[in-house]
């Protein structure tokens, strides 16, 4: 089933990617995200990348363990996935692009 | 620590929790992980809590909480019934807490990942406040959020080795699993030091217990350590550590009874030593006690009175009917109670109870009583080993115990105790004597190490003025007490008395026999004077007569023409 075509034109993607320093994975995951992007949410979605190294005070406020995890700020309700985000469909069901089984 | 030392042994961090210190020979090791694990509510939260705030306050290091349980609102809460106030602790940089929030539900890993966000948390918050300590609570809670154990098995593997690189002491805490000391097996990762901490129930008594599993580089205390949580912090008893190398004082300590203090060689019992009176039930076995505690107190020294049967108020009310005002000392403070019911705990938690108490009043005298209220089915074994630690411990202090002991009317009283003779310095009995249709009570010394003592049985008196002892009397009935020795008493005085008029009536005579005795001769002396003065006429008169007759001898000479015989005297020649 896909997602409602109306609402999903509603919804833009507040992304936030966070990754510490320039690592592979860091790497990885900021393409794959980029790619699931410009596929699915393309012209309504934005990423903001945090570096950890940088800005360590930031893991807290949306209780980062694992690197990299990506945030769905936007729309509610904030939703995470961890990792490098090769495995797309894992992906898609934790941005509820498409529905959980 | 010195530096002697410090080469024989692993420089340590103290944790100022009262205990772990000594078992550990000084704290968790310094800059490396240690573990914490056992069941649910034995602990260990608190336990890593305490490590930090007295680190923080007594040792100037500041420390990071991370918890992955408990939020900062909860945690902070908690242990603020403990006396730490952790929002003060944080706002001056003291200490931070890092609460780690891990979700209801598992977060699946879309691909590779590491910690690096914990990592990152972890290392901002030590920075933020210049941390030396450290604690995880509860690492393990990561495995039931996040997928990929292999890469959360290798991520912890990293992190305690990114801790020793960092140089600061962490505690780890992890919840038993089965069969293993930790759920994920932590324990093989933090093997420095592993600490287990356990709370079980028996006979309905719960107790907790501490043992230090491991501790690599270092010698350590290896049994299981009772220990308490109480509003003060938790405190481990490392009693089976103490040895027997205290030494003997030889100061002595009244008794509070004088007539008992000469039975003990004049002088009391020995400072530090170990006195159990035993007896049945009303023999005045508190009352011993009390007067041993009220003649500590009137030499300004403390008393520690535990009683396990009677509430404080019960005893001061009590022993007012002796003479003893228990409140005026109380009040000035040499005299502390401490009442619980033997069942409100089991052994070990009584015995640190006391020694909590002990280390906080320093007591000089302590009372425990009775030391019998602890038996409860057949665990006199039990109380043995309890005995010995409170022993090592008071002796450790230099505090004279006095144990009170209730025999059962019908026990011999020597066997009944056997578990804690051998222990006890000095042993007195008290016990009841019936005869003529009396009870009354009669006190001897069963032993007294290393001083002489009397061997006599005491009437041991309650009156309203203390304790008396006075000697029995020992008949061809047995032993007289009460009645029958007051009558004795007093037959004894009659006859005393009478026994004085006697010699007084025999003086009397005495002086009436020289007196006559004296009459007698002067009448003697003047019957003889009498016969005197007639013997010397009839001498005179005989004299005479002889002269007469040699005159008259002459002149019949002179008549008859006799030779001449001159004649001095001059006779009536006619």
């Amino acid at each position: 089933m896909k997602p409602d075509p109306a609402k999903g034109k509603l919804d833009t993607y507040i992304l936030r990617l966070y990754v510490s320093g320039q690592t592979p994975s860091s790497m990885t995951a900021l393409a794959n995200l980029k790619k699931i992007c410009e596929e699915y949410l393309e012209g309504r979605y934005q990423i903001q990348v945090v570096d950890l190294l940088k800005n360590p005070q930031l893991a807290g406020g949306d209780q980062i363990l694992a690197v990299p995890t990506l945030v769905r700020r936007l729309p509610e309700p904030i939703r995470k996935i961890i990792g490098d985000l090769s495995n797309t469909e894992l992906v898609l069901i934790g941005l509820d692009l498409v529905p959980r089984k | 620590m010195t530096k002697t030392k410090s080469r024989k042994q692993l420089p340590k961090s103290q944790t100022g929790i009262r205990g772990l210190d000594e078992i550990t020979g000084g704290g968790l090791p310094k800059g490396r992980p240690t573990l914490i694990c056992g069941g649910a509510g034995c602990g260990k939260t608190l336990l890593a809590m305490e490590f930090l705030v007295r680190g923080a306050t007594q040792f100037n290091e500041p420390g990071v909480f991370m918890a992955f349980e408990e939020t900062t609102e909860d945690l902070t809460k908690n242990v603020k019934s403990l006396g730490f106030d952790l929002k003060d602790l944080i706002a001056r940089k003291k200490i931070a807490l890092e609460f780690v929030y891990l979700g209801d539900s598992k977060v699946e890993a879309s691909g590779e990942f590491n910690l690096d966000g914990l990592f990152i948390r972890l290392g901002h918050a030590i920075d933020s406040i210049g941390a030396k300590r450290v604690v995880l609570d509860t690492v393990e809670s990561l495995f039931f959020s996040l997928s990929s154990p292999h890469i959360l098995r290798a991520e912890l593997r990293r992190l305690f080795r990114w801790l020793k690189e960092k140089g600061v002491t962490a505690i780890i805490t992890g919840e038993r699993g089965d069969g293993r000391l930790t759920r994920q097996g932590l324990e093989e990762y933090v093997s420095d030091c592993v600490i287990v901490l356990d709370h079980r129930v028996s006979d309905q008594v719960s107790s907790r217990r501490l043992r230090v599993v491991k501790y690599r580089g270092s010698t350590h205390g290896t049994n299981e350590y009772p220990f308490l949580i109480d509003e003060d912090g938790i405190s481990v008893l490392p009693i089976t550590s103490l040895g027997l190398q205290q030494t003997a004082p030889i100061s002595r300590i009244p008794s509070g009874v004088p007539r008992l203090d000469a039975m003990l060689g004049g002088a009391g019992y020995f400072r530090g030593s170990g006195v159990l009176v035993s007896g049945t039930a009303g023999t005045g076995k508190t009352s011993l006690a009390v007067l041993f505690a009220v003649a500590a107190c009137s030499r300004g020294e403390r008393a520690l009175y535990f009683c396990f049967e009677e509430s404080p108020s019960q005893i001061i009310r009590n022993m007012r009917s002796i003479g003893l005002d228990l409140e005026k000392w109380v009040k000035k403070g040499l005299l502390q109670f401490q009442a619980n019911r033997p069942s409100s705990a089991g052994l070990e938690m009584h015995v640190t109870t006391i020694a909590k108490a002990i280390k906080s009043f320093k007591p000089q005298v302590v009372i425990i009583d009775p030391l019998t209220s602890f038996l409860i089915g057949n665990n006199e074994r039990e109380i043995k080993g309890m005995v010995m630690q409170l022993m090592d411990l008071l002796k450790m202090n230099n505090c004279t115990t006095l144990f009170t002991s209730l025999i059962l009317s019908g026990a011999v009283p020597e066997h009944s105790q056997i578990h804690i003779a051998s222990l006890i310095d000095t042993w007195l009995l008290l016990r009841d004597i019936e005869v003529g249709g009396e009870r009354n009570r009669g006190m001897y010394i069963l032993k007294s190490r290393g001083m002489a003592h009397s061997n006599q049985i005491r009437e041991f008196l309650l009156t309203d003025h203390g304790v008396e002892l006075r000697d029995v009397y020992v008949g061809p009935s047995g032993v007289l007490t009460g009645s029958a020795r007051l009558a004795q008493e007093a037959q004894e005085q009659a006859s005393q008395s009478s026994r004085q008029q006697e010699v007084e009536r025999r003086q009397i005579e005495l002086e009436l026999m020289r007196k006559t005795l004296e009459v007698q001769i002067a009448a003697m002396r003047a019957e003889f004077a009498v016969q005197e003065v007639g013997l010397l006429k009839i001498i005179g008169q005989e004299q005479a007569q002889e002269a007469q007759l040699v005159q008259e001898r002459v002149d019949m000479g002179l008549s008859r023409k006799a030779d001449k015989i001159p004649n001095k005297r001059k006779g009536s020649s006619k």
